[in-house]
């Protein structure tokens, strides 16, 4: 229980990061990185054995859904890989830390921002981890909507026709779009279902839950067998009251006044 | 032009494990002695050319030196936005091998006809574009860029008999390989139609016209300097490509031209239309888009005394 309660507790500085760089920077995308940081808090806390941002045989992390990379950054930074003054000039002029991550970053592993294109890096990766014997994991974190790209689909036949059990991808299954609702915009439903007949070992978790999370994790075999699909189920703008669920919140920057009430929410949540 | 690349990469392969090959489901009596040779370093990645590329990007990252394999127009196109986002983003030694440049696939149409591929990947920095003009230059292009850090793209015909006289297979990056120097104009050529203009020069020759030529397959980086050496000497430059005229070879020399502020004249040689639906033989799409060797000699004849009645039969 001490795990989780460390865990909850980072999942609480990610947001409050999430929060406090988003309001000093003018940005949007904070409810798609609030949706995503309980599973980041569980990769970085928990899942992902990286001894170092450098060595070859780490386990690899590819963020699909480019444009949260706000959360990501936040674990970077707790994990103590992006310097305060380097989290600091998020969004701001001469970054490496803009709204969609870039490689140039230590702790990133690939570029990304273009939906779509994670999951067959990440199948490469896995296909290049057991080629080479390497212990190494890739985890690829994917949002529902991103699955209205083709090449998600193509990727997905190609890890599991390889059997690439070392692969893991996890959906951010909020139910949003950038413009609407997703089973108003291109219906995704049944998720599950639709990985399960491609192939894929999947399973379901409360996407807020960390100890879930990296309890659901730890019960793949990365070893054999299949590559996985963890369904997260989650809350567009989670932690936030008044962003949860709603469709401007995928663009809008927050006001003083909406950024008080978020930071409200936040240091009082438990 | 392929079965010659295959067989160089089958003898890298041999001495470096860490070249593999993907196709998208293409090379029918190409890949084969690849495949045999190196079961567990080939993957038929399955008609889904953006995966393909995704997947080499994820293989380089790791160490390997993926070569992907397809026809022009899907292992550029197709997968254009996963190569920029990948490879070239992240300077990874992907290959590119895009099979049929030009018109190659003939009466298969438009889809399979690749008039834009060097056009659309030059623009990129960063990535290397080879446009070899027989198997023997082939060859030494492969030899010469297999193991360069970042992404390259390899323009290749389906042709592995056709030579260019006097080319010997020569390549180096950066470099034009000059095959006749006498004349008032140059004939620069890229890619597989320089059979064409070397037989153009030889119409040409027939009636006592010299015509100097050169063919350019190190497209990035570009022979700045030799082009723009070259162009010193000569009262006009013809370009021929089996590529659309924007983006190819007629564009860098028209940049070279404009950049070293010379005086020589250039006539771009290439495909200025859409084929219109009309498909036929490489010959007859060579002879329709004015690529024939007759055509060529003609615009030669036109470049140098502009009011001379033509005289080369078709």
């Amino acid at each position: 229980m001490s795990e989780k309660k460390a865990s909850s507790s980072l999942s609480q500085r990610i947001r409050r990061i999430v929060i406090d760089q988003s309001k000093r920077a003018g940005a949007g995308h904070i409810g798609s990185a609030l949706s995503i940081v309980d599973i980041v808090a569980a990769m970085y806390a928990d899942v992902l054995r990286i001894a170092s941002p450098d060595d070859p045989d780490r386990d690899r992390f590819i963020l699909s859904k480019g444009h949260a990379a706000l959360a990501v950054y936040a674990a970077l930074f707790l994990r103590g890989w992006v310097p305060q003054e380097q989290l600091d000039t998020y969004c701001g002029d001469d970054t490496l830390l803009g709204t969609h991550p870039e490689h140039a970053l230590k702790g990133v592993d690939f570029s990304t921002g273009s939906l779509g294109h994670g999951l067959s890096i990440g199948a490469g990766s896995a296909l290049a981890a057991r080629s080479l014997r390497s212990p190494r994991r890739v985890f690829v974190l994917l949002s529902d909507a991103e699955c209205n790209e083709g090449s998600v689909w193509e990727a997905a036949m190609f890890a599991a026709h390889h059997r690439l059990s070392n692969l893991v991808a996890i959906i951010d299954l909020n139910g949003q779009q950038a413009l609407g609702y997703t089973k108003q915009v291109m219906n995704l439903s049944p998720m599950a279902a639709r990985w399960l007949a491609f192939g894929w070992d999947v399973m379901e978790v409360d996407g807020h839950d960390v100890a879930a999370i990296t309890g659901a994790v730890g019960r793949f075999d990365t070893a054999s067998g299949p590559p996985h699909l963890l369904i997260a189920n989650t809350v567009f703008g989670k932690g936030v009251s008044y962003m949860e669920g709603q469709i401007k919140w995928h663009y809008w920057p927050m006001s003083d006044e909406e950024y008080t009430r978020a930071l409200d929410e936040i240091v009082s949540a438990p | 032009m392929r079965g010659a690349f295959i067989r160089t990469l089958v003898e890298l392969a041999e001495q470096d494990p860490r070249i593999l090959l993907l196709t998208a489901d293409l090379g029918y009596m190409a890949v084969e002695p690849f495949a045999e040779k190196f079961p567990d370093r080939f993957f038929n990645v399955g008609v889904a050319e953006q995966n393909m590329i995704g997947v080499a990007t994820g293989l380089a990252e790791a160490g390997y030196i993926p070569f992907t394999y397809s026809i022009v127009t899907f292992a550029a196109l197709r997968s254009y936005e996963f190569i920029r986002n990948g490879p070239i983003v992240h300077q990874l030694p992907v290959r590119i091998v895009g099979v049929g440049g030009g018109f190659e696939y003939g009466t298969n149409g438009i889809t399979h006809y690749g008039l834009d591929d060097v056009g659309v990947l030059a623009v990129q920095p960063g990535v290397t574009v080879i446009a070899p003009a027989d198997h023997l230059q082939t060859k030494t292009a492969l030899k010469a860029t297999w193991d360069m850090p970042g992404p390259v793209y390899y323009r290749l015909g389906k042709d592995d008999k056709t030579v260019v006289p006097g080319l010997d297979g020569r390549f180096e990056l950066r470099c034009v390989q000059c095959i006749r120097e006498t004349g008032s104009v140059l004939m620069l050529a890229m890619g597989g139609v320089s059979t064409e203009v070397i037989a153009a020069a030889d119409l040409l020759a027939e009636q006592g016209i010299p015509c100097a030529v050169g063919v350019v397959a190190s497209m990035r980086p570009p022979p700045v300097d030799d082009l723009a050496e070259m162009l010193q000497r000569y009262d006009a430059v013809i370009t021929v490509e089996a590529h659309y005229s924007s983006g190819g070879l007629g564009s860098l020399v028209a940049e070279v031209i404009a950049e070293g502020g010379l005086r020589c004249r250039l006539i771009r040689r290439a495909v200025k239309r859409l084929p219109g639906g009309v498909s036929g033989s490489q010959d007859f799409m060579y002879r329709t888009h004015g690529l024939s060797r007759q055509a060529l000699a003609e615009v030669v004849l036109q470049a140098i005394e502009p009011d001379m009645q033509t005289s080369i039969a078709d």
